[in-house]
């Protein structure tokens, strides 16, 4: 064996022995309990930050009517179509009128008897007038005659008899044409309430709007309060926002929202709030405000849904934290502040949050205090950590 | 003195080496096998461990949420938060499915959690938590989702504005966390068609589509499509507080079942991953007997490789506690050798493992023991051949 290949071999499985070492050595320093947790961190600064709400919502109408008869009936014809736009009291619809066209004739004709009637008790009244006139001449002249004894006592009397009968008839035939009278109007409100009834089969628009529904078709039944057109004023269409009660505070009426609706995601439109429901839900624990457009978009369905970003008050400042370093705990919440390069659970009490993730610190942290805001496992108190710029890819 | 074990290896390093190698490469795959069973059971803990929950609250008589289906009413967690005891409670839902990714999907569990509750993911690696309340979605590493992109579950886009690690469910998939009410959707939302088709037989029931009554109908398929069910509330105990004490609470007075951490590991450990896990552990063993086998063969080999020159060693009166010191020498050396190669092997392509692979140190070191054991072994079987052998084969008899 020659001392020089002897050499080789050495230098050669010495390399081979210290790269082993090495890579062994990387092994136990990167894994297993000896490694540092890696982590980013963030020196706590003043900023400001803008508060916003952000909830989902579904385009509704503010006003929109349910057109429908008010008692049973077939649908005789609807002379509207769904997408329709219609004026104020344009005929929407017909409801058959079975009988009534029928009980109007007869009315009419009971009406135009009744007025024969009246002309009829007019005509008794004036002869019953001529008949008193007579027989209060007759009466006079008996009783100046009586006065004068050209005839008896009783003839005189008999006159004075016919004048309080021909008086008592006229006051018979005068409530006659009272009552004919009282008749007629009777029929003729008869007749009229029937013509309304008639006029309220014909359903019409009570406002300038746009059909949406066409619920009954021609020859089906109605009862009351259903309807057969469903119309809603498309000047009126707003938003139900739904907010989630725990993350709307601040929200008022006439903040400025931007609303994306789901057909033109990339094109957010201006809004306000136009109103907060008094009652929120209960069951989804969300509140409901109504959010207007500030110009209502062409096109807009009923019933798309939206999401609604409010600006809710204007910018706060203070000390930020990115809410990714934020622990929640059954004490509340904390951070892990880096101190001497050991982390170390501190309480923070927090105040607003935005949407992009920040909160404002109102105690606990104080400015230039080191935080981890991202780490590749758990923290515990103390446990080594190596502060990195990004732990994947990019971080964006 | 000269080490003899030293000098023999400089004599044939390179095949010395190679077999090093070979066998750390083979001890290597035990070693992760041994990772992929311990990765196994650290999934279902850290599912457990991610929830941040003390007591998991299900369905009666089920062992829910993740190894049975459970449905609970989500204003439950209400009742639970009056209790005594408790700290917080939140509900939760988890449901395994396909995620929409581009034009591809990944097998991810769907998290559907309150924000700042039991149930949020702990920690991030990139980006931030949530704070819209739709829409918004933190996603495992694993998953393969990055900061902005945007994914699809049921018919709503999410924007992923967090990225997590090691959240992943027991059965290893990688987890995507959205907000309660879209989780809720998804997992009880049926397909439009299947919506569709629902309100036609509604309907078409003359029972529920009367004539006389107009807005039964409407009202009945409103209340077909809401769903207000969860599988499941994290309750936190308040601390100092004693979880099993407030279990059976639940349990006795609120009709549902509890389970407390230890229970719930119980259920996830040795019923929800026992099959595999014993399975995986089955195949351990077996490539652990397997791989003891190949050392002790290989050891056995090089030493008859080398049955000549002992003979020559013997020949010129070389002591038998020399010769057996030199075989010992090479064994434990080459099963050190194994060892670090291994060891470096397992760790290096252990993250290049679907699921997770956790590499104990405590199982390196039983490992390493093993291996020392068994090259000793092998070596005593080694030195009674070497002690044997006749100084009369070195002449080439």
């Amino acid at each position: 064996m020659k001392p020089a290949g002897l050499l080789a071999r050495k230098a050669g499985l010495g390399l081979l022995a210290v790269l082993l070492v090495v890579g062994f050595g990387w092994v136990v320093a990167r894994s297993g309990p000896l490694s540092p947790i890696r982590v980013t961190t963030l020196r706590v600064e003043a900023g400001t930050l803008s508060p916003a709400i952000f909830g989902i919502g579904t385009v509704e109408a503010r006003r929109s009517y349910l057109i429908g008869p008010t008692a049973a009936g077939r649908v005789r014809a609807v002379h509207a179509d769904v997408g329709e736009r219609v004026k104020a009291g344009q005929l929407l619809a017909e409801i058959d009128p079975v009988d009534l066209d029928e009980r109007l004739r007869a009315s009419e004709a009971a009406y135009t008897r009744a007025a024969s009637a009246v002309t009829a008790a007019e005509a008794a009244r004036k002869d019953a007038l001529a008949r008193r006139q007579l027989a209060e001449l007759n009466a006079r002249r008996y009783r100046d005659l009586g006065g004068r004894s050209f005839v008896s006592a009783s003839a005189v009397e008999g006159k004075q008899q016919e004048l309080d009968s021909a008086a008592a008839a006229l006051e018979a035939s005068e409530a006659n044409l009272q009552g004919a009278r009282q008749e007629l109007v009777r029929l003729r409100a008869d007749r009229d309430g029937q013509l309304q009834q008639r006029r309220n089969l014909r359903l019409v628009a009570p406002r300038d709007g746009l059909v949406i529904s066409r619920d009954a078709e021609p020859g089906s039944t109605v009862v009351a309060g259903q309807s057969v057109l469903r119309m809603v004023e498309p000047e009126s269409l707003w938003i139900r926002a739904r907010l989630d009660q725990g993350r709307s505070r601040g929200l008022a009426v006439g903040q400025t929202a931007e609303i994306v609706l789901r057909s033109h995601a990339s094109t957010p439109l201006p809004g306000k709030v136009a109103r907060i429901e008094p009652v929120s839900d209960s069951v989804t624990e969300e509140r409901i405000a109504m959010v207007s457009f500030d110009r209502i978009p062409d096109g807009l369905g009923v019933g798309e849904m939206t999401e609604v970003t409010l600006d809710a008050g204007s910018a706060q400042p203070g000390l930020l934290l990115p809410n990714a370093a934020i622990k929640s705990m059954p004490r509340g919440t904390g951070v892990w502040k880096l101190t001497a390069g050991k982390p170390q659970l501190a309480p923070v009490r927090l105040g607003s949050m935005s949407l992009d993730g920040a909160a404002l610190v109102v105690a606990g942290l104080t400015e230039g205090d080191e935080v981890v805001v991202h780490s590749e496992r758990e923290l515990a108190e103390g446990v080594p950590v190596e502060v990195v710029s990004h732990l994947v890819g990019d971080t964006r | 003195m000269i080490s003899l074990a030293g000098r023999d290896i400089l004599h044939s390093w390179s095949r010395f080496v190679l077999t090093g190698v070979g066998l750390g490469l083979l001890i290597g795959v035990t070693l992760t096998m041994a990772g992929v069973y311990r990765g196994m059971v650290d999934d279902a803990r850290a599912l457990l461990n991610n929830s941040g929950a003390d007591i998991w609250v299900v369905q009666q008589d089920t062992q829910g949420p993740y190894a049975e289906s459970s449905s609970i009413h989500d204003d439950v967690y209400r009742t639970l938060r009056a209790l005594p005891g408790v700290s917080r409670a939140a509900s939760v839902t988890y449901l395994t499915m396909q995620v929409r990714r581009g034009d591809t999907d990944v097998r991810a569990m769907v998290v559907g959690f309150e924000p700042g509750q039991p149930g949020e993911p702990g920690y991030l690696v990139a980006g931030r938590q949530i704070t819209r309340s739709h829409y918004e979605a933190v996603a495992d590493v694993k998953t393969g989702f990055r900061l902005g992109d945007t994914l699809r579950i049921r018919r709503h886009d999410y924007r992923v504005v967090g990225l997590t690690r090691r959240m992943v469910s027991s059965g290893g998939d990688p987890m995507v966390f959205i907000p309660l009410k879209d989780a809720q959707e998804a997992q009880f939302l049926k397909d439009n068609d299947a919506i569709l088709g629902e309100r036609a037989r509604t309907a078409a029931n003359p029972a529920l589509n009367r004539p006389g009554v107009p807005g039964l109908l409407e009202a009945l398929q409103a209340s077909q499509t809401a769903n207000r069910s969860v599988n499941a509330v994290l309750v936190q105990v308040a601390p100092g507080g004693e979880p099993e004490r407030v279990a059976r609470e639940i349990r006795r007075w609120k009709h549902l079942q509890a389970y407390t951490r230890p229970q719930m590991e119980e259920i996830l450990v040795s019923k929800l991953i026992a099959t595999s896990a014993r399975q995986i552990g089955m195949f351990l063993v077996i490539l652990a007997i397997v791989s003891a086998a190949i050392v002790a063969f290989i050891i056995y080999t090089m030493t008859l490789g080398k049955i000549r020159e002992i003979a020559v060693l013997k020949l010129i009166g070389t002591r038998n506690r020399t010769i057996a010191g030199m075989i010992l020498q090479q064994a434990l050396g080459l099963g050190l050798i194994g060892f670090m190669v291994g060891k470096t092997a397992a760790t290096v392509w252990a993250p290049f493992f679907p699921k997770y692979v956790l590499l104990e140190p405590g199982d390196a070191a039983r490992g390493l023991l093993v291996v020392m054991v068994i090259c000793a072994l092998a070596s005593t079987l080694a030195i009674r051949v070497a002690l044997r052998v006749d100084p009369a084969t070195a002449m080439g008899a």
